[in-house]
Order: structure tokens, then sequence, then C-alpha cells
């Protein structure tokens, strides 16, 4: 295998390879890092590097594998061992710098491990930087990162969605083989579809959000980015599961997700017996025509695998994105009151302690972060807080319900992620309103807690990504990633890659 | 509904936040024309509907009342823009009186 097709690899592809002896650990990073040094210039997907980190993992994962096939025990391997990895710049990595895309945070230098990347560890993953994100994960297209903003590997002058457009830009233009990001209301999920990877939410409570600084705390979940269903499988199991250390995560048992989707494998019908409903509040004026033929036309395959498609509805739909955009600034507004230049990261010299904060805050944070902790602090102000804070909680508990109603009817829910592809660097920029549609599809499911999944379903006539959205119920991802399988391994979408326009065509 | 700029500098005030003047207006037009798109909401008839803060059961998380090792203080003070013997250092809260900006 030449040296420059290993950053292709799928997680799982590398490991069997890594397993066999056929690569090393120390070949496969050191090769997706001279990728990154080719490349990243150009995508921007990395806020930071950590290669001697990265090289460090990938030697004890060689030393662990030769180990291993001397006493031939290749087969009690960590599942994740030597397999290069990215994660977005809101996940604490003790030691790493972490900005969560903001100037507040600059020189900040986490004393703790977040417990995903406890887990990733544990499970041999080889850490490669920290990935953009818009300003504390909000945003849409990373336009909101006070550093820089991440390139569309299919198109450098789009935007790759957001706010994990750094994870979703470093999967699709194969500069990790895997990621983590985090999904308040479409993070994951909405990128992964503007990039044409696979991108899952999981349940709230599915994994431990100790670690993962707090933008909405009711609605945030890290969830991982990856090339194909199978990927996503295998980093889900490895982050979820409960964690003392967050009252939040549950107690619930985490399946071996990876091997329910093998035991799919020859079956002619492998959706026989699934209910797949199809919300019509999801196919609105509005929505790019190629995006819902696309998905249309999966939802169709769905049928052909067995499944039994049938129309439902959620008729809170339309109230999900002023229900989100009251209830996540409240919240984001009581979380971000922290920064406030004493503890850590920026502060600014003042008379009294009273001005080192708003002067601190004020230069610190961005435009979209303090816009959205105006607005959360407006809704939760003496006055305001029952005509916008509770009247948007008590319509939440209406969004659920219809999720509630519905999933009772059908097992997973099938609708686009996205309601356009990746839209041009500036486009939307200088209008909230008009970028916080980009989220219309995926808000409800953060408001509901369930778990989804984004996965590649077509191109438009630009050659731009379409994501095909499944949604199912609280701690339902084996449903989820199953559904998903069988329609990717009937499907091809999965397999193409962008070209790297202006560099990789001068190689 | 719109804002007035004195709204916008009250709740400036309340999260702390110093704003120039071009970040005044342009959060009144903007946060004006937000809060237009949540009035939606209030035509929905709510008054038999419980408020969801979170989709868990509400409850209360306990552990066993034993000590264990926490971070060394010195690494969580490396942090901080101004440390002494082991504390935070901050202005002198008692004298200062909160004043709009």
């Amino acid at each position: 295998m030449m040296p420059r097709d290993l950053p292709a690899l799928t997680v799982y592809s590398a490991a069997q390879l890594l397993h066999a002896g056929e690569i090393s650990a120390t070949e496969l990073t050191e090769s997706v890092l001279d990728r990154i040094y080719a490349l990243d210039n150009t995508i921007k997907a990395y806020l930071a590097l950590t290669p001697e980190l990265a090289l460090e993992g990938a030697q004890q994962a060689d030393a662990a594998l030769v180990a291993a096939r001397r006493t031939g025990s290749v087969a009690e391997l960590p599942p994740l061992l030597g397999i290069p990895l990215a994660i977005k710049d809101v996940i604490t990595v003790e030691g790493v710098p972490l900005t969560c895309g903001s100037r507040i945070l600059e020189g900040y230098i986490p004393p703790y491990q977040a417990t995903a990347i406890i887990r990733l560890l544990d499970a041999g993953g080889v850490l490669l930087g920290k990935t953009n994100t818009d300003e504390f994960a909000m945003g849409s297209s990373t336009e909101n990162s006070a550093y820089f903003t991440t390139r569309n590997p299919w198109d450098l002058t789009r935007v790759p969605g957001g706010s994990s457009g750094g994870s979703a830009a470093a999967v699709a233009a194969d500069l990790c083989l895997g990621a983590l990001g985090s999904d308040t209301g479409g993070s994951v999920r909405q990128p992964a579809s503007l990039c044409g990877i696979v991108g899952l939410k999981p349940t709230y409570g599915r994994v431990s959000r100790y670690g993962l600084v707090a933008y909405a705390s009711s609605l945030d979940q890290i969830g991982p980015l990856a090339k194909d269903v199978t990927d996503a499988a295998l980093l889900l199991r490895a982050i979820a599961g409960h964690d003392p250390a967050d009252s939040t995560s549950v107690d619930a048992p985490v399946p071996d997700y990876a091997a329910a989707l093998q035991r799919m494998n020859g079956e002619s019908k492998p959706l026989a017996g699934l209910r797949v409903g199809v919300p019509q509040e999801y196919f609105i004026a509005g929505i790019q025509p190629e995006v819902e033929s696309a998905v249309r036309g999966a939802i169709d395959k769905l049928a052909d695998l067995g499944a039994d498609v049938r129309p439902i509805s959620l008729p809170h739909t339309d109230l999900a994105l002023p229900v989100y955009y009251l209830v996540a600034p409240a919240e984001a507004s009581a979380n971000l009151a922290r920064f406030d230049g004493i503890r850590y990261g920026l502060s600014v010299e003042a008379e009294s302690l009273w001005d080192t904060y708003r002067r601190t805050r004020g230069q610190g944070f961005g435009p979209e972060v303090k816009r959205r902790i105006m607005l959360g602090t407006y809704a939760l102000s003496a006055g305001y807080y029952d005509a916008y804070y509770l009247k948007a909680q008590q319509v939440r508990t209406l969004i659920k319900a219809d999720f509630d109603a519905a999933l009772a009817e059908v097992d997973v829910i099938a609708c686009p992620t996205s309601p356009t592809t990746a839209f041009p660097i500036g486009e939307r920029a200088a209008d909230p309103l008009s970028m916080y549609l980009a989220d219309i599809f995926t808000l409800s499911l953060n408001l509901a807690g369930l778990c989804g999944i984004s996965l590649p379903c077509g191109f438009d006539g630009q050659g731009l990504p379409i994501g095909l959205q499944l949604m199912a119920g609280a701690f339902q991802e084996e449903r989820l990633l199953t559904a998903a399988y069988a329609y990717e391994q009937a499907t091809e979408w999965h397999l193409q890659k962008p070209v790297i326009a202006a560099v990789e065509s001068q190689e | 509904m719109a804002l007035s700029l004195a709204e916008v500098e009250h709740v400036a005030e309340l999260a702390r936040l110093c704003l120039t003047d071009a970040e005044k207006s342009l959060f009144r037009d903007q946060l004006s024309a937000i809060l237009d798109h949540a009035a939606v909401l209030q035509g929905v008839d709510t008054s038999a509907i419980a408020p969801t803060a979170t989709v868990l059961p509400l409850r209360n998380v306990l552990r066993a009342d034993v000590s264990r090792p926490s971070l060394p203080q010195e690494d969580v003070l490396a942090n901080a823009p101004d440390g002494r013997d082991g504390f935070f250092a901050v202005r002198a809260i008692l004298s200062a009186t909160p004043k709009s900006s």
C-alpha cells in the first residue's frame, strides 16, 4: 500500500491492517501528519496539532501490536489501537491548549482530561490535534471561529458546516481517520451532511459531557464523525457509557454496535420489519429541490431493503427553531458566566472587579457569542422569564411529545439533515436568522434528547454532498446504526472522495 | 418587538458585557428580529403544559461521602492571571459598586 493511501483508510480497515502487521501505527500516523502538513494550509481544519503526542501514542501502539502478535492475542487488543483521531476544540485534552474557537480562552491549558478522551486513549486512539469550531460551538459554518474559517473539502469557497466543521472537514479530506465533535442543535450532523461523511448525535446521557465545555447543558452531546457507519459504531462504543463525573450520563449497557452491523451482512432484506416514518413537516418550501429528491430517493431505497415506510407527523416542528434559540442561549448565558478573567483565559486589567468582568468579556467574546448571551440573559430576566424562557420550555414539552407519539408508531424517522448543501463562505454571516435556518432539521432532536445520524445519500448539480438524517428513540443507537448501515451497504455515496482543488491536482 | 437601546444596555449590564455603541445598535436590531421570530410561541396554548428543563427524569445523584484525590492546587491556579498564596487574586469588591458602562 502506498503511503498516500494510508490516510484514506477507515478506522475498521486500518485496524485490520495493523493487526495483520501489514502497516505500523507509526507509519499510519506519520502518513496522516504528512497529509495534514501538505493540505491543512488549504483546508484549515485544525486549530492546533499534537504531533509529539500522536507519535508517542503510535509507538506505544506498535509495541502493543508486536507483543500481541507474538503471543497470539491480537483479538484482545483495544479496538482503536493506533488509530489517528481528531478532537473538536471544545473537549479538554490534558496539557493541550483549549480555545473553544474563542479569544477568551487563548493560552488556557486544561489540567484535566475529558472522560471521552480518557476512553479514546484507553481504546488505543492516537490524538492528532484539535479541530476548528464556531466559537463555543455557536454556529453552523465555522465562520464564528475567532481564528479562521474552515474550508469545505468539496468546494474550498464553501463552508464545511458547523459547529464541528473542523472535525467534519478533517474526516472528509482524510486528515484523520475519525473525529469527535459535539452536537447541541445539529453541530455533528449538519457538518457531516455538508462534508459528505457520517455524523452521529447520541442520546442525551449516552456519552459523558465531563470535559466538554458547556454551551447548553440540557442539549449538548459529544458524538463521532466518521468515514462510514461502521467507524461511527466503533467510535461511539469507545466513548459511550456511564460516568460518575457527569450526573446526566445514564447507566445503561453499551452494546457492541459494530458486531450488530456485521451480523446483517448477506441479508437480502436487512430492514424487513423496520418501520420508517417520513415526517411531512421536513419537506417544506425552501428546501433545495436536489436535497428533497436525493432524500426521497434514499427513503425509497430503505423500502427496497425491506423497510415498512409510512408518513408520520411531527406537528410542532416549525416551533423548534424559536424554542431552541431561547432555551440554548438561556443556558449559554449561565454557562458562559464563568469566563470572567479571574480563573483562566483572557483577563483585562481594570479599576474595579466589575470592569474586569465587563471588559474581559467584551473583548474576549465574538459577536455570535455576545448575541446569544444577550438573548439568553434577556429571556431569563425579570419580566420576560415567563413570556420567553418558560414558554419555550413548555413548547419543548410539545416537541418531545411529538417524537414520543411518532416513535410509538415507527422505529426510525427519515428526513433531510440540512435544507441545503454547503453554502458559500460569507453568504449568511451578516444575517443571524438565515444562519440559524441551517439547523432547522436537526434542532428538534436535541430538544427531545434522542439520537440521530447523518449519512451521505447523494450529490447536487454542483457536486456537493447531501445528507440523509435518521432519528430513533432514546438509547436506540443500535437500531439507528443498523438502518444506516443497510442503506450504506446498498449504495456507494460514502466511497466518494473530494479532490482538493488546486492542491492535489498539482501533485 | 423592538428593543430600546436602554433595554440593550440593561441586559448587557446584567450579562457583564462591555459593548461598543455600534454593538449596542446592532444587537438592538438583531435581537428585535430574533424575538419577533420567537413571537410565534405566544400563539401556542401552553396553559396545561409542564415545562421541560431536561429530558431525563430529575433526580439527585449521590455518591459515598469519602474523600478522594483532586487536582493539585498549583495546577488549578496555573491558568489564573493572578494568584497569591494558593488563592485566586481579585480586586477588592467591597468598595466597588456596579455602575452602567
